[in-house]
């Protein structure tokens, strides 16, 4: 039992990805995490998947069996008033509150915080929106692909004469969901010297655009230089790139010269070959890196493409070379390292089937996380949060059904 | 009543290049003391980074960024009397943070045991590449090929062409954001229990735990997914398309029905529009090629910006994929002041990235720039553990200090 937030009561009125994995990991540190989802549809991620064999059912989103382990799940429809009375009758008792409605919606259905706290003075509560609750952009939409444009990542990765490539998945919704965390921390942390909760505003855009690539703006300042697409490698000292070899590519950032001198080695059977040391144009590593790098990408691809990862990488590592492979996903899953250090958790798939999902992201000497009770299915905790928590009779509950509130 | 969440903490900082630096930057942005020790024999090499085009160890903008409102003294790690020094400072402090190789720490006889016995709540946190046990424990790795070996870059490059990766820090960052609040969840223990602990962010692992969905994909149904360009299965279209001007796109994605019916309005209903092939959401993703090539064609005509307007208005999501310099004017961001100058001796002026989020009780804030090398000797051996002016001259004459 992991007993460091124990007794903490969140309410997580968010959907997705960026508010249910600040909740995640909120109730993975023994936080009590009450998810509300809107009835007969529930979050989104439900939908997203990966289902087994491609079957897609609501209760077996790979996605959502994820993010939404360790929480109740209850339905509620804060559309309604009554919906919005009862979910304010939640908040009167709970300590912290990670909600995503578009500002204009919490200020249509009075869910601001400016009402919220005079609910309850202590209550924590953290706004996730594309753009803040404030500045001209607040009302804008944006999926992960808009946040990580606006926000800067995009325009660096890819090829710099086509167009610029989104990271892939949703790593930008996670890098909120961490922020939020943060900040739910900082909150708490202060509670006990202010003596009372606070609003938190929290950006996906600025997710990416504040801690990601907010730092070259000074560079940027001094030098005029902007970072730009570079395809597959940064024009940094030569070797800072990913090149094809016999079954797959080599990741190949070489820090310090020795570490580069070493894999020439490598290559050359024990001695720098001969057409690398015999060429002016190499031996200054960034001039390298920024002018001849094809010439020096084809010079290695001979070699390269007659050794497999698993070579390259072992007699890396021998050397003390700090290349390694480029692994997919298949080889990460079944990666005997992170088996070995108990990584992946696994997940019993309608009492039959096992599958493998992503450990904690930290390990504490203290605890353990908390994640073992799997993701509610859709309105599975209806009945012990309305009748235990909230004291309502069974006629309420009936009557709240019947009218499609819950 | 005090502004800073975290006031009165005390963090002594081994940190160095990027992800430990990083995680303790946003702890001191919310009033932790954080003190960064750097070694003479060792600097962080963040203070020569590539931006940085003096070599002036003072000048470069990124360390300027992620050291903001960090103490910094100077000494040799390798002398006895140093560590005798940060065994005192440790004594006074809250939280140990490094991510040194594996075994440095207790070389420096700075283990997590060895803490313990100096304070015996004292919380560690330590950031190895790929985790300090397990068969690769010995295997170096830098942020970026973290992506490598995480599976991560194997999915990075346009849509079934090569891989290229994401050419970036993003496992450094991640396990920044992760570590610190670890020490916030580690500092909150201690304060209801009593008791302090190690923390360990294996890098490799904080980075899977972001990306589930490749991880399922595979688990559930052994499918390995190849590059994946800006390829999204819920969405079409969802892609970075072209405008006018130089290098200027800009992003556009639809997930609902109604979106696409606005997003068809918006761009003047053109007879493409209602062709067989987009009819819906499955159409669209199958015919998705087509689809960004039409797209293409209308936003070729206009900038960004008018994109954005434009389809914004309409409630469909688009923005422009920004650099630097759009960042820097962005209207929207400059409200929300993400960037904000600090006035540092050696430059005049950086811009560094603000604070993280916004809180409305206790927002943090920078208080101070970078901290130049060893800066503040003379207020932690001076001041916290009560050095005479005489000492610390002795441990300077004796090569210690610096």
């Amino acid at each position: 039992m992991n007993k460091t937030l124990a007794g903490i009561k969140v309410i997580e009125l968010a959907q997705f990805i960026s508010g249910p994995y600040c909740g995640l990991l909120l109730g993975g540190l023994g936080a009590e995490v009450t998810k509300i989802e809107e009835p007969g549809v529930g979050d989104i991620s439900r939908r997203c998947g990966p289902f087994l064999d491609n079957r897609p059912h609501p209760d077996q989103s790979g996605l959502f069996i994820y993010l939404n382990r360790n929480k109740r799940g209850i339905t509620l429809d804060i559309k309604k008033p009554i919906g919005r009375q009862i979910l304010i009758d939640l908040l009167k008792d709970a300590n912290v509150l990670i909600e995503d409605m578009p500002p204009q919606l919490a200020q249509r259905f009075k869910l601001e915080y400016e009402h919220l706290k005079e609910v309850n003075p202590q209550l924590i509560v953290v706004s996730i929106t594309p753009f803040g609750q404030t500045g001209p952009y607040r009302d804008y939409k944006a999926y992960a692909i808009n946040a990580s444009g606006i926000g800067g990542m995009s325009c660096i990765i890819g090829d710099p004469k086509r167009e610029p490539l989104t990271p892939p998945f949703s790593l930008g919704n996670f890098q909120t969901g961490i922020i939020a965390a943060n900040a739910v921390m900082f909150a708490l942390m202060a509670q006990k010297r202010i003596g009372k909760g606070q609003h938190i505003d929290i950006s996906e855009a600025e997710s990416w655009a504040i801690f990601h690539t907010g730092n070259v703006v000074s560079s940027f300042i001094y030098s005029g230089r902007k970072r730009t697409r570079t395809g597959h490698r940064t024009p940094s000292p030569y070797p800072y790139t990913i090149l094809p070899c016999k079954d797959g590519y080599i990741s190949m950032i070489a820090l310090r010269g020795s570490e580069w001198k070493r894999f020439l080695e490598i290559v050359g059977d024990g001695k720098v070959p001969e057409w690398y040391s015999s060429d002016e144009r190499f031996q200054d590593r960034l001039i390298a890196g920024q002018r001849y790098a094809d010439i020096l990408d084809n010079l290695l691809a001979p070699w390269l493409m007659a050794h497999t990862k698993k070579e390259i990488f072992r007699r890396c590592r021998e050397e003390h070379v700090p290349f390694t492979p480029v692994r997919n996903m298949g080889e990460v899953v079944n990666c005997e390292h992170l088996n070995q250090r108990g990584y992946f958790k696994e997940i019993d798939y309608l009492g039959e089937k096992k599958f493998k999902v992503p450990g904690p992201p930290v390990r504490f000497s203290r605890n353990l996380w908390n994640l073992n009770k799997p993701a509610p299915s859709l309105s599975e905790h209806n009945v012990e949060v309305y009748t235990q928590d909230l004291g309502y009779n069974q006629d309420k509950l009936v009557q709240l059904q019947n009218s499609d509130i819950i | 009543m005090s502004t800073y969440a975290l006031e009165g903490y005390r963090i002594i900082d081994f940190g160095w290049a990027a992800a430990a630096p990083r995680a303790t930057c946003l702890l001191a942005d919310m009033g932790a003391e954080v003190i960064k020790v750097e070694t003479s024999k060792r600097p962080d090499p963040v203070r020569f980074g590539p931006d940085n085009l003096t070599r002036d160890p003072e000048m470069d903008p990124l360390f300027h960024s992620i050291n903001r409102n960090k103490l910094g003294i100077l000494l040799d790690l390798t002398r006895p009397q140093a560590i005798e020094l940060i065994k005192r400072l440790i004594k006074i402090s809250d939280v140990v943070v490094e991510n040194f190789s594996s075994g440095i720490m207790k070389r420096f006889g700075l283990d997590y045991d060895e803490l313990r016995k100096i304070k015996s709540d004292i919380i560690m946190i330590s950031f190895p590449g790929v985790g300090s046990e397990g068969l690769l424990a010995d295997v170096v790795t830098y942020g970026p090929s973290l992506a490598g070996l995480g599976g991560l870059d194997s999915m990075v490059g346009y849509e079934g062409e090569r891989v290229l990766g994401m050419q970036q820090a993003y496992a450094d960052i991640n396990a920044a954001l992760h570590g610190a609040f670890a020490i916030q969840i580690a500092l909150y223990h201690r304060q209801r229990y009593g008791e302090g602990q190690h923390i360990e962010v294996a890098q490799l692992e904080t980075l899977l735990s972001t990306m589930p969905e490749p991880v399922l994909a595979y688990s559930m149904n052994r499918k390995i997914l190849g590059t994946v360009g800006n390829f999204n299965y819920m969405m079409a279209p969802h892609n970075n398309y072209r405008c006018q001007g130089e290098d200027k796109w800009v992003s556009i994605a639809v997930l609902t029905e109604e979106e696409w019916e606005s997003f068809c309005k918006a761009i003047g209903n053109p007879p493409w529009t209602e062709k067989q092939e987009f009819a819906d959401s499955y159409k669209r993703l199958m015919n998705r090629k087509e689809l960004d090539g039409l797209i293409n064609e209308w936003t070729i005509t206009k900038t960004p910006n008018e994109v954005m307007e434009i389809l914004q208005k309409a409630g469909v999501a688009a923005t422009p994929c920004e650099d630097t310099e759009d960042r820097f004017l962005n209207p929207h961001f400059q409200e929300r002041e993400i960037l904000i100058d600090v006035e540092h001796p050696a430059t005049g002026v950086d811009w560094v990235p603000n604070v993280i989020c916004k809180l409305s009780e206790t927002p943090g804030g920078i208080r101070k720039p970078a901290p130049r090398w060893g800066e503040h000797n003379d207020y932690v051996f001076g001041e916290l553990l009560g050095l005479s002016k005489e000492e610390i001259e002795r441990l300077v004459q004796d090569k210690v200090i610096f």
